[in-house]
């Protein structure tokens, strides 16, 4: 039988409506809202401030320091428990890699770039969803950066390779499914996020992520719209 | 004294706040229902810059051993860091806390839900209304924001599908969470002798009292909490409880 039709009827090669928008958090020194499908992420950036305490500090440079977290309503199903489980400590960390290769934090020794991940609704692909939008945060605050970063998730639903599993997908149970969300430097495209669960062969592998590359210019579009869309004076 | 404080009082003498607000005025108030279509029912308030959502997760849970055919309701708050470069990482602190107490004293002693109708199987099991609050943004008076943001997402909710067994949470039914009154939060603020309402962080930040006062819809008083560093005089309480009821009038408008 095999998956030939997917549950929300998109296209193997499709991903879930977006949206983005840059300042949204008055406060922050920068911040965005980034949205596929029902999965929802605001990130804001505070910094480069002094970071404490001081043994953690880098002379050399600045360091990035990124916290994902989701809300407690946000879930699929029972409340989840507020405050950093390992889940969202894990993906902290992997966020902070996928953003780190752009981000040049060289003028400013002993300080701290923070970036606070939120999401008041998912229905999976989270990380990604904060990975998009801390990056438009980060370029928002006037962060360096040598490029933005877009991320989604790639993988295989029974025997097809699709990209932006939503949860249902990654729920499917007749048949293998893999999840594997990316995130790319579109200039080099060069991965910053890989992860992976399920099964997959790695010819599949390699199709899924040549399909997120081709579908990751969506993405970046909206980002960058999102970007200047703050800039633009209006009369 | 401060500074930015004596500037204030000059300023209020005068009956002019920084923003051009009258003393007992309130910002811009804004609100938007179902920002979260994975909580049962969900709410966004913006007062000014000030921006809070609300989640509720309807839960099936146990009955508290002395109350075995009452329900549960349950109010978190998380001063997110996101919010504001003063708020950490971290468990709540003692502001989130309290806040979360305040917010959930008016909702519980107003009556605005029956907990009596939450009551699943007597001693065995009852429906637990969980809400969670989370700050976006801080310029201000979360905590008006924050009982606004609760009493519409509470009235905005929707029971999950629950077979006795299980609930699912993908599948809400029609069946309202019923809401009997509809609590109204006012905080007053005092700076020397100038009472005023919805203060931004700069004058909140220089308070000598506050007192929160919630009102259910017969006008009676169901919560109070004073906060600050000062006293207050009788004569002052009578002042602000005075304000706070002709707010909270505005306010039960908009939620209506």
């Amino acid at each position: 039988m095999g998956y030939s039709q997917r549950f929300d009827g998109r296209k193997f090669d499709e991903i879930r409506p977006i949206e983005a928008k840059a300042g949204v958090i008055k406060n922050a020194d920068g911040s965005a809202f980034f949205r596929i499908g029902k999965t929802t992420a605001y990130a804001a950036v505070y910094g480069p401030r002094d970071l404490y305490p001081k043994f953690m500090q880098d002379p050399s440079k600045g360091i990035l320091r990124c916290n994902y977290s989701m809300m407690p309503f946000s879930g699929q199903g029972d409340r989840v428990r507020p405050g950093q489980n390992r889940r969202a400590r894990e993906i902290s960390m992997v966020t902070e890699k996928a953003l780190l290769p752009v981000v040049d934090l060289v003028d400013f020794p002993n300080a701290v770039v923070d970036v606070f991940i939120e999401l008041p609704q998912t229905d999976a692909g989270s990380r990604c969803a904060g990975i998009c939008a801390a990056s438009i945060a980060l370029a928002d605050a006037g962060i360096p950066m040598r490029d933005l970063v877009a991320a989604v998730s790639v993988g295989k639903v029974h025997d097809k390779v699709l990209v932006d599993l939503d949860y249902n997908e990654e729920a499917y149970e007749d048949g293998p499914v893999a999840d594997v969300p990316i995130a790319i430097i579109p200039s080099t495209e060069e991965i910053s996020l890989l992860q992976m669960d399920g099964e997959i062969s790695k010819e599949e592998l390699l199709e899924a992520i040549a399909l997120g590359k081709k579908v990751i210019n969506q993405i970046i579009e909206v980002q960058r719209k999102a970007l200047k869309d703050k800039y633009i004076v209006k009369d | 004294m401060h500074d930015l404080k004596q500037h204030l009082i000059k300023s209020f003498h005068a009956n002019v706040r920084a923003d051009g607000r009258k003393l007992d005025e309130f910002r811009k108030i804004e609100f938007e229902l179902d920002i979260s279509k994975t909580a049962e029912g969900s709410a966004r308030v913006k007062i000014g810059d000030t921006e809070v959502l609300a989640g509720v997760k309807m839960l099936v849970s146990t009955p508290f051993p002395d109350t075995p055919e009452d329900g549960a309701i349950m109010i978190n708050a998380e001063f997110l860091p996101m919010a504001s470069a003063e708020f950490e990482s971290g468990p709540p602190g003692i502001e989130a806390i309290e806040l979360a107490r305040v917010v959930d004293r008016g909702l519980r002693e107003s009556k605005a839900i029956d907990v009596k109708k939450l009551c699943i199987k007597k001693g065995e099991k009852c429906w637990a209304v969980s809400v969670d609050i989370m700050t976006m943004n801080d310029d201000g008076n979360l905590l008006d924001a924050a009982a606004l943001a609760t009493i519409l997402a509470v009235k905005n909710t929707r029971f999950p599908t629950y077979d006795g067994n299980e609930v699912n949470y993908k599948q809400l039914t029609d069946d309202r969470l019923q809401i009997e009154k509809i609590p109204v939060m006012v905080t007053v603020s005092k700076i020397g002798d100038y009472l005023f309402v919805d203060p931004v962080v700069e004058e909140e930040q220089n308070i000598d009292a506050r007192l929160t006062v919630t009102l259910t819809d017969d006008g009676s008083i169901c919560a109070l909490q004073k906060g600050g560093d000062m006293p207050l005089t009788l004569d002052e309480i009578g002042k602000m409880i005075d304000l706070a009821e002709q707010k909270a009038a505005e306010l039960r408008k908009l939620i209506d």
